[in-house]
């Protein structure tokens, strides 16, 4: 980036607190208009908790601040696909749009590309029980890019599907994200080491109690990334150093093997 | 058919022993009449049945939509605001756990005594109340929480998301309230009929009443058969559009 921009959004300092439970934060983060970050993270690290600051789903922190730029607009793809089980793929793509008071026959219309343009141009009757998970969760994506976000958050929205699938998904995440002009900001949520470095242009990593950032590391290449990027040493040594980092950060002793769904939500 | 087979048959089977039995034993009618007396009974007294079935099934119809449209308005109401369901639900419950025959006599006075039948919709309406309260109300409240937080970051109105989220996932379990509450219904009538029965209403609780004033014990069974009769059919046209929300839902 050439230009001084300001960010696409920001978490400075906020510290959460709930009856019963260890505070967490302060949590930071700054997101750099069309840049990719992945935040990795242990189960109950406050990833989730971040991301939901940085869309404005949670209510104003009592301490600390969350900037986002005015006029912005923000996607969010889920865990699940989170689709409305009564509505076909079109109508739950158009949502957002009609949400927003968009006209129908163009909120219909530019559904049915953003559903082409992840590949789902020819199902756009199909029921969500009709599809499976790596379709359903291109339909949420297609859901949350219709509106033309300025920001992209995505909480760990492919733990759920095989790692064929997964790969898939991130090239077409990738494709979608370098075809728009401005190309939105991403933070993208994992506990995947390999898939943070290959996906982000940056990875910072939560400590597992407190939530604070204790690593930030610049993951190196081209975005989206060449063929055969996975074998680049470049690319092998930043997902090293990712994995000690994420390593330290967990607790001392962990009494029972990481899960991948997430326990955090 | 391979579906309705295996009770028919038990029915048929539970039948042929009963009147095998009555004819063996010599047990007298007014004790327990064969199945072949109460069907004579049922052929008989067809007219008359027909009327009290009718009457019956229109005072539990009128309570069923008179406790759908409160129940369902109030749990509608109440969804919005948290402090207001916390308010309205132990109140609900109470009228749950209250015996409808321990309030007909009330309600009889309220009503008026000269107006019978009004107080059996009212006691029908009150037993099938709960299930429709509280099907909407949890019904309302199931859509995927994830889905909530996605119509807050598009900001929704409230109009929106009753209509657009909250109301469609309600569907399945209002029909499971409807469901639940037909049957309660029919029986809420039968009972405040009994309460109230003093011929002032014509239901089939009163054939019942009458018959058994009489020792007319295949009459009784007569009336109950079509009592039963009624329950399945109301319970089967409800179940069918139950499972059509579903499958179109899922």
């Amino acid at each position: 980036m050439a230009r001084r921009e300001d960010p696409a959004a920001s978490v400075a300092g906020v510290v959460l607190e709930w009856p019963g439970r260890p505070p967490l934060g302060p949590l930071d983060l700054t997101v750099e208009p069309g840049e990719i970050v992945a935040v990795v993270g242990a189960s109950g690290a406050g990833k989730s908790t971040l991301l939901r600051l940085l869309a404005g789903l949670e209510p104003a922190p009592a301490q600390g601040a969350v900037t986002r730029q005015s006029g912005a607009t923000t996607g969010f793809v889920f865990q699940a696909p989170t689709l409305m089980p009564w509505a076909d793929a079109l109508t739950n793509v158009a949502l957002p749009l009609e949400l927003a008071g968009r006209p129908r026959p163009e909120a219909r219309r530019r559904a049915a590309e953003a559903l082409s343009a992840v590949g789902l141009g020819d199902r756009l009757a199909a029921r969500p029980r009709q599809l499976s998970g790596g379709m359903a969760m291109r339909v949420s994506l297609a859901r949350a890019l219709v509106t033309d976000p300025d920001l992209l958050l995505l909480d760990e929205p492919f733990a759920a599907l095989d790692s064929v699938t997964r790969r898939r998904l991130i090239e077409d995440l990738h494709r979608l994200w370098a075809a728009r002009s401005p190309r939105p900001a991403i933070v993208f949520v994992t506990h995947d080491v390999e898939e943070a470095v290959y996906l982000a242009g940056r990875a910072v990593v939560l400590d597992s109690a407190t939530g604070r950032t204790v690593a930030a590391l610049a993951c190196p290449g081209p975005l989206p990334r060449p063929d055969g990027w996975r074998a680049e040493p470049d690319y092998r040594v930043v997902v090293e150093a990712l994995a000690a980092a994420l390593a330290a950060a967990m607790p001392a002793t962990i009494t029972a093997p990481m899960t991948a769904s997430g326990a955090a939500r | 058919m391979t579906r309705l087979a295996p009770p028919l048959l038990l029915t048929a089977l539970l039948l042929a022993a009963w009147e095998i039995a009555c004819r063996v034993l010599a047990v007298p009618p007014w004790f327990l009449p064969p199945p072949s007396a109460v069907v004579i009974a049922l052929v008989d007294r067809a007219p008359i049945l027909a009327a009290s079935a009718a009457a019956t099934f229109w005072m539990a119809l009128q309570a069923l939509m008179a406790a759908a449209l409160l129940g369902g308005g109030l749990a509608l109401a109440v969804s919005m605001n948290r402090s207001a369901e916390r308010a309205v639900r132990p109140l609900a419950v109470a009228l749950q756990v209250t015996p409808v025959v321990a309030i007909a006599p009330l309600v009889l006075i309220w009503t008026g005594l000269d107006h019978a039948d009004r107080a059996v919709v009212a006691l029908a309406a009150a037993v099938a109340f709960f299930p429709l309260f509280s099907g909407v109300l949890t019904g309302l409240k199931s859509a995927d929480p994830d889905l909530e937080r996605l119509f807050d970051l598009y900001g929704a109105s409230p109009v929106q998301r009753l209509v657009r989220l909250r109301l469609p996932a309600a569907l399945p379990f209002m029909l499971e309230g409807l469901r639940v509450a037909s049957g309660l219904a029919v029986i809420g009538a039968v009972v405040a009929e009994f309460v109230s029965g003093s011929g002032a209403t014509q239901g089939l609780a009163w054939r019942l009443l009458e018959s058994g004033n009489r020792l007319r014990t295949a009459d009784m069974l007569a009336a109950l058969v079509c009592l039963m009769v009624m329950g399945l059919a109301l319970n089967t046209v409800v179940g069918a559009l139950e499972r059509r929300a579903r499958t179109s839902a899922r």
